[in-house]
């Protein structure tokens, strides 16, 4: 008999160690992993959530790209195949790259880079390997989900977001915690973000927000929408079929009335024969004219456009900071509108304007093309009158007499475009009606020019805010008088009335944007409610900024609140959660998971653990008993027939309430008698 | 994971530094945290989207980055209670031939109404490592087994307990010091000589009448330990009493093994490998025999128990507790 294997089969027998617990960390670098299924799933459904927020930012064939990829990986894990060996990956990243080039023209920058990201997070996904992979497949998550608001910060975009980073919370739990179920996954992801709500919102409302950005943000061809500097036929028309929503007004105090609603933008002075455009002269820093008559409060939140314009009613008052004001009665920022803005404005609607126009202004306000046109130059000599006033009135007449019809889709001529819709079409929309009033005006010799514009917008009956879209664009003219300056005058309020007092639905029957079609009211009914809540939104959360970030602060009663000021807030607000939290961990929770005859006997042990009789962690009632009975005959009948109850209402079913009670109340007013010197020294053996 | 030079891992040296004697209780004075490698890797990529949102003006990325930073801290506040409060005893040790593992046994309580995940044993020098969950309200029997290398005394050493729930981007953890040791037997000699048959009085007399171990000599009352291979179970299937047989050379034959009485050339470690051998061959053969070594002395007996003691004093051999366990 070998004597080494019958010893090593004793002492194997003998002192046998578990297998389970054996087992010698590997301590190779990268340690490969097999994920479980359900892990994957967890993984997959993240990644899948993060990408579904980006579809409408990626290009067709990323998101087949990435489809298939992530359709590929839910194979190869419901037939347990191991990832696709790495260096099939690099070729696909590289063609990714490429594609992306060719496609977006550039490589690096915001949306190309955004695209490459949530391509490489599906390869990521695809050759999951090592924790690492893991790891920065969870960061890439998180980066993708943030580098959603770059495109989209709106409410239904937070709501995806929120959705989808909870999942890959619920994923990194399932990877540290792969016993937990689905249900505390989730559980768990919804408490760490509750439990990060309290920082997010104080760092939100008190962390230092910069002025002006750190570095020359890139500029990207965005696509630009709303009124543009200049207006040929066919810009607005074209703008109106948009139902985008340009700007959000909220008035303090009293409304103008729909008649009054002009919303002032690009001001057109020069004209080329077809298209009006900006005269660009230096602006100042507060207007011209002085404030007087009556006046509105309001606040417009300006969805991004990409230019300089901000609509106003007539006439603001000035300074307004980070705006400025042209000689045309226009308010300019200082940078492009890339991303939605909040100012606040007081109009004065009765304000004289332009009593001292500068003669440059007026020449310019009188410049015609040399040549075209020629009939409605001829016109304009025969309706010319002494007074400027008169003329005007002779035109807007003419207009009148002239069986004029408004409608989307005029008939378009390039040559002599006035003269063709003046003598020949006579169908037009305001562009064409305010182009040609301007025309005839200067040919008259009276100053005058084009504004465009958005007239009307439509009250939110939820919040009584106004919202104004693109289909409220408008163009109307301008003509000047010596001794009451600048008059507004719009020919389409002459020619349909009911253009400016309801709207362009009131004023079409055939052609309407499908939402401003009567038979789908109760949709815009809805729309108003979702507007309602993202003007407050927008107004709130998105617009604010470091301006509004110190009078916040200042209206706490912080005086000069800089944005050390805020800083010093955000601090305090955080090391006050941390303090908060920490008293919260400290906290014992009462509810200690036993029932009330439990409870009862816990304490029955804790009043006799001074004695040095604490119970033992293994010892039944009836063994206790039994102890004490050895180490206190005095109390013997008390604490047996304290056991004795315990173990009854223990074991019987159901135990009643009264009884639990009265043996509650026993131990709670036990009291025990003098004990003798031998009993102690015994109790402490 | 980087690692220290180890005087500036001194210097960082967490937890007591003396073995403690049990209940322990993870107090919050003994929990530490700190964030591990992805941790720090996200809060790098918390501060790029902070910069991003600064650069930007985005206003919902300045609120994605805070969340995520509050949820980070808040992973922080969890992996702190996911420790605290536990209250750790001591229960058996396992011991071990070299090449084997010392299991140590610890009693982890979870005094609490929810669950522990996710927490982690590592042994020190980080061999030795156990995962386990602790389910609410109850105590658990955790082992952590240690590679036996040399002959002696192990003691349990610097044990950390530590979670990375529920994020993995923190590192929460307590270094232990139980007062706990296993003990290392000498590893057993291959080829060794059989021990000499060291005659006491009776066996010298006795000697020359008995030729072998395995002659039956009668029948005793079962004794609790006496070797179930013993066991007359032919007795016990037709009468159903429990009798052990008896054998002559077992009455007669003690083995005493002495460490002084090894040849003079034999190493030290080498005298106790072969004292292993014999106490293991007479414990396999249910000989009865004794055992002297230069510190203490075990009188005849046989059964596991005076097994497992004489091994344990050859493991002791010459360690400064070995007079204690005497």
């Amino acid at each position: 008999m070998g004597v080494k294997g019958s010893v090593a089969r004793l002492s194997s027998a003998l002192f046998r160690s578990r297998g389970s617990s054996g087992n010698t960390p590997e301590r190779t670098k990268p340690v490969e992993v097999s994920l479980r299924r359900d892990q994957t799933i967890w993984l997959l459904t993240a990644a899948t959530l993060t990408l579904v927020a980006h579809l409408p930012g990626l290009p067709i064939w990323v998101i087949a790209f990435c489809a298939t990829l992530l359709v590929w990986r839910g194979w190869l894990l419901w037939h347990g195949k191991a990832a696709p060996p790495r260096w099939m990956v690099a070729p696909l990243v590289l063609g990714v790259a490429i594609g992306i080039r060719l496609d977006l023209g550039l490589f690096f920058g915001k949306t190309p880079g955004l695209v490459f990201l949530a391509a490489l997070l599906c390869l990521k996904l695809l050759e999951i390997r090592t924790m690492r992979d893991i790891r920065i497949v969870v960061l890439l998550c998180f980066f993708l989900q943030f580098g959603l608001f770059f495109n989209d910060q709106s409410m239904s975009a937070a709501a995806l977001v929120l959705v989808a980073l909870l999942v890959t919370l619920g994923s990194q739990i399932a990877l540290t915690d792969p016993a937990s179920s689905t249900r505390e996954r989730l559980k768990t992801g919804a408490m760490l973000l509750t439990q990060g709500l309290p920082f997010m919102l104080a760092l939100f409302v008190l962390f230092p927000r910069a002025i002006s950005p750190l570095w020359g943000v890139p500029s990207e061809s965005v696509a630009l929408s709303g009124l543009s500097d200049s207006m040929s036929p066919g810009t607005i028309s074209e703008l109106i079929m948009s139902d985008d929503l340009a700007f959000t007004v909220e008035f303090n105090g009293s409304r103008p009335t729909p008649s009054d609603r002009y919303w002032r933008g690009p001001v057109l002075s020069r004209f080329d024969g077809r298209t009006w455009r900006m005269a660009v002269r230096p602006p100042e820093d507060r207007p011209t004219y002085k404030p007087s008559g009556k006046r509105f409060d309001y606040r417009i939140v300006l969805e991004p456009h990409q230019r300089y314009w901000l609509p106003t009613l007539d006439y603001p008052a000035g300074p307004v900071e980070g705006a400025i004001f042209s000689y045309d009665f226009q308010v300019l920022t200082v940078r492009p509108v890339t991303k939605r803005v909040q100012f606040a404005f007081s109009s004065f609607p009765d304000a004289m304007v332009g009593l001292n126009e500068h003669p440059p202004t007026l020449d310019l306000a009188r410049q015609l093309p040399p040549q075209g046109n020629p009939r409605a130059r001829a016109l304009a000599a025969e309706l010319k009158a002494k007074m400027p006033q008169q003329t005007v009135g002779r035109i807007l007449g003419w207009f009148l007499d002239g069986q004029f019809s408004y409608t989307l889709q005029p008939p378009l001529r390039d040559k002599d475009s006035i003269d063709s819709f003046l003598f020949e079409t006579r169908m037009g929309f305001c562009e064409h009606f305010a182009g040609a009033f301007v025309f005839l005006a200067r040919a008259a010799d009276v100053p005058a020019r084009v504004v465009t514009g958005y007239q009307g917008g439509r009250i939110n009956p939820v919040n009584g805010t106004i919202s104004v879209r693109q289909s409220d664009a408008h163009a109307w003219a301008e003509v000047w008088y010596a001794e009451r300056g600048w008059v507004r005058v719009d020919p389409v309020a002459l020619i349909v009335p009911t253009r400016i007092d309801h709207g362009l639905e009131g004023a079409l029957d055939r052609g309407l944007p499908f939402m401003l079609r009567p038979e789908y009211s109760w949709l815009r009914q809805l729309r108003d409610g979702w507007e309602a809540v993202a003007t407050q939104w927008n107004r709130h959360v998105i617009a604010y900024d470091g301006k509004r970030q110190l009078d916040l602060l200042e209206s706490f009663g912080l005086e000069d609140a800089s944005p050390s000021t805020a800083f010093g807030a955000a601090s305090i607000a955080v090391a006050l959660l941390m303090a908060g939290f920490y008293g919260w961990a400290q906290f014992r929770r009462k509810d200690d998971g036993l029932d009330p005859l439990d409870r009862a006997w816990v304490r029955f042990s804790a009043r006799l653990a001074p004695h040095g009789l604490a119970r033992m962690p293994d010892e039944g009632p009836i063994d206790y008993s039994r102890r004490l009975t050895i180490a206190r005959p005095a109390d013997a009948d008390k604490l047996i027939s304290i056991c004795t109850r315990y173990a009854c209402l223990r074991y019987r079913l159901p135990p009643l309430r009264a009884e639990i009670d009265a043996l509650a109340h026993a131990i709670d007013t036990l009291g025990l008698k003098q004990e003798t010197a031998t009993q102690s020294v015994r109790n402490q053996q | 994971m980087f690692t220290m030079p180890a005087r500036l891992r001194a210097l960082f040296r967490f937890g007591p530094g003396r073995p403690e004697t049990a209940p322990v209780r993870l107090r919050q004075g003994r929990i530490y945290v700190l964030p591990t490698l992805p941790g720090l890797a996200f809060a790098g990529v918390l501060l790029l989207m902070l910069v991003a949102s600064i650069n930007y003006s985005l206003s919902l990325g300045y609120a994605f980055t805070f969340l995520l930073g509050g949820v980070w801290v808040a992973s922080v506040l969890s992996a702190f209670r996911n420790l605290f409060r536990l209250t750790i005893r001591y229960g058996k040790v396992e011991n071990a031939f070299p090449g084997g593992n010392v299991v140590f046994h610890l009693l982890i309580e979870n005094p609490d109404p929810r669950r522990r995940p996710a927490l982690r044993l590592i042994g020190s020098d980080k061999q030795g490592e156990n995962s386990f969950d602790l389910p609410p309200s109850t105590c658990s029997e955790i082992p952590l087994a240690l590679t036996a290398k040399r002959r002696g005394v192990l003691p349990i050493g610097r044990t950390v307990i530590e979670t990375r729930w529920p994020l993995g981007l923190v590192r929460a953890w307590s270094v232990l010091m139980p007062d706990m040791e296993g003990l290392i037997f000498p590893a057993p000699e291959v080829g060794s000589p059989d021990p000499a048959r060291l005659p006491n009085d009776r066996a010298a007399d006795l000697g020359s009448l008995c030729s072998g171990n395995e002659d039956f000599a009668g029948f005793r009352a079962y004794q609790e330990t006496d070797s179930p291979r013993r066991l007359a179970w032919k007795v016990y299937a037709r009468d159903g009493i429990l009798v052990t047989k008896e054998f002559s050379a077992s009455a007669s034959g003690e083995l005493f093994f002495n460490y002084d009485d090894l040849p003079v050339g034999l190493a030290e470690e080498a005298r106790l490998s072969r004292l292993a051998t014999w106490l293991l061959r007479a414990s396999q053969d249910e000989e009865r025999y004794a055992l002297r070594l230069p510190a203490c002395e075990y009188p005849a007996a046989r059964g596991t128990a005076h097994l497992r003691r004489c091994l344990g004093a050859l493991a002791r051999h010459g360690s400064e507790r070995e007079k204690r366990w005497e």
